[in-house]
């Protein structure tokens, strides 16, 4: 804690504090007509990482319980324990588990904050649940009447998950995702606190991934092309030739006629390898155009001094 | 569109309103507001534990009377400590003890109640209502910065204290920023957005909030700097206890003690 609590983190803290007690009080627009609050703790964690959030987090609790009356003074331990605790390591493991290296500015990211805010809104119910589950079991007076939380574990966790997994863990996405997906145009460097090792990536090398995606989709799925019957239509329809280009026939000849090179006794691989090689020839040539490219405009550069 | 910016326009403004009400009754001159700080967030805070450690619904209930009776005396309006807290205390709370009446088992009374559902719901609100109640007469009669300030007393690190204090600053300099954005969308928008729309707006919101807070810290930070802050967090103002403050401490002390002796 000492060692979190350097001059710069002081103001960082309270204002990020102050600015997730303000998220709590948003009302969030979701899916079937509903509305929902978000904890915060998502977008708090992926941008001061899981210490700092789990100090602000706990401190936006602490304002909320003692100033607005909204959580309890007695039970401040256990939301401090649940929503600022597990929500902010959760969210860690699961953002930094989803995302990978993958850039700052990658959909990829995201995706990962939604997933990670979902999921640890979702860890902290089911703790909060299982905290009220035991209770009736722990403190009850001489007639059996339970003196704190009423119901048992059976009934306690069904009834926060329903409206967790639904309503608050909703809130909690969108609010992740929705504020990265922000960042991500406006203010990137602010992701970059839990992003170790983020790909320098471009936004337009980042957009051109799912190109890849698709081109690697469609090599996959090439031995298809075996299975087929007949042949493309008009490939093989005869068709003259005139007499000047007979003459020039024999002029080149290619390696693999047919998509069959000749050294090659089973037909189906020689497709296949056929394949494989056309586009690697292709990549070949658009890298190499490319860097053609890079280098001249790197030399067309107008120098410092 | 129009309904989804007004209500969060207005939970808004409720949170401001009511810090500023908050400030005003603070400094009204009632019997609570007379007492030192520190007396106040020791006496409170240990019969909000009281409260929550009871085993005994009378104890409780009586600790709910002197409450609402300090309110009066320091000044509360009832209408304004049942707005705030005992209808929401009430309507939250109820909804989930409610089906304790009938789902607890113990000896049946009719129509499917048990005594020992009654008993579970009572305690659950009574205690919400108690504690929210004390804790409301703690922040209503004393100023945030005094209530912080008396927290040393229980050995929470200055560092904390200085935390807290500036949160509830920027609170509500963040507040009136995201005021002034809902407000500007508010006067330029006709018509209906499609939900999809509205949630980009809120997440937008979010994000555009969560880069001036940035930008505010860092500036803050050189502004705290250029004023010599290096860490250390010093108080210039003591508290200096009267003899009418030793003997609210008495009597707080003597109402802790009987509480907890008779609600074990």
């Amino acid at each position: 804690m000492k060692r979190a609590f350097n001059t710069q983190m002081v103001p960082l803290l309270s204002v990020f504090a102050a600015f997730s007690f303000i998220i709590m009080m948003f009302n969030l627009p979701l899916p079937g007509g509903t509305t929902g609050h978000a904890v915060g703790v998502g977008i708090a964690t992926i941008v001061l990482g899981p210490w700092a959030s789990i100090l602000g987090i706990s401190i936006a609790l602490i304002i909320q319980a003692v100033f607005f009356g909204d959580g309890g003074i007695t039970t401040l331990g256990a939301n401090c324990f649940n929503m600022a605790i597990i929500g902010s390591l959760a969210t860690y493991a699961i953002y930094r588990m989803i995302a990978g290296r993958s850039a700052l500015t990658s959909a990829r990211r995201v995706i990962a904050a939604g997933v990670a805010g979902y999921i640890a809104i979702n860890l902290a119910a089911l703790a909060a649940a299982i905290e009220f589950g035991i209770q009736p079991l722990l403190f009850h007076d001489a007639s059996g009447a339970p003196l704190y939380a009423p119901y048992p574990l059976r009934i306690a966790i069904p009834a926060m998950m329903i409206g967790h997994l639904t309503i608050a863990g909703l809130a909690e996405m969108v609010v992740s995702a929705g504020v990265v997906a922000y960042l991500q145009r406006s203010e990137p460097s602010l992701l970059r606190r839990t992003a170790p090792g983020a790909e320098e990536g471009s936004a337009a090398a980042a957009n051109l991934r799912p190109l890849w995606f698709a081109l690697a989709g469609l090599l996959i799925l090439t031995p298809l092309g075996i299975l087929a019957t007949g042949s493309a239509w008009g490939e093989s329809t005869p068709v003259p030739t005139p007499r000047g280009l007979r003459a020039l026939s024999s002029f080149w000849t290619a390696p693999m006629p047919q998509y069959a090179p000749p050294f090659l006794k089973s037909p189906g691989f020689g497709y296949l390898l056929s394949a494989m090689t056309g586009t690697g020839l292709i990549m070949l040539l658009v890298s190499f155009a490319g860097w053609l490219i890079h280098i001249r405009s790197v030399r067309g550069r107008p120098r410092a001094g | 569109m129009q309904r989804y910016i007004e209500r969060t326009i207005a939970s808004l403004v409720a949170a401001s309103e009511r810090a500023a009400i908050s400030e005003q009754v603070a400094f009204s001159g009632g019997a609570l507001q007379c007492v030192d700080p520190r007396v106040k967030v020791a006496s409170l805070f240990a019969l909000i534990v009281v409260v929550a450690a009871s085993r005994r619904l009378s104890v409780i209930a009586a600790l709910f009377a002197i409450a609402a009776v300090l309110a009066v005396a320091s000044h509360v309006r009832m209408r304004r400590l049942a707005g705030w807290v005992w209808l929401p205390v009430l309507f939250f709370t109820g909804a989930i003890a409610a089906p304790a009446i009938f789902l607890t088992p113990g000896h049946a009374i009719g129509f499917g109640i048990t005594e020992q559902g009654l008993r579970a719901a009572a305690f659950l609100i009574g205690r919400a209502e108690t504690a929210s109640t004390l804790s409301a007469l703690l922040v209503l009669t004393t100023p945030w910065p005094w209530v912080l300030k008396a927290l040393r007393i229980f050995r929470c690190p200055m560092i904390v204290v200085a935390i807290l204090g500036m949160t509830y600053r920027y609170i509500f300099v963040i507040l009136q920023t995201a005021l002034e954005m809902f407000e500007a969308r508010q006067s330029r928008t006709v018509g209906v957005l499609p939900l999809a729309e509205r949630r980009r707006l809120a997440s937008s919101a979010a994000g555009v909030l969560l880069s001036k807070s940035v930008q505010m810290s860092g500036e803050v930070h050189q502004a705290m700097r250029s004023r010599g802050f290096r860490g250390e967090v010093h108080v210039l103002q003591d508290f200096r206890a009267r003899a009418a403050d030793w003997c609210w401490l008495a009597g707080f002390g003597l109402l802790v003690a009987a509480s907890f002796w008779y609600g074990r």
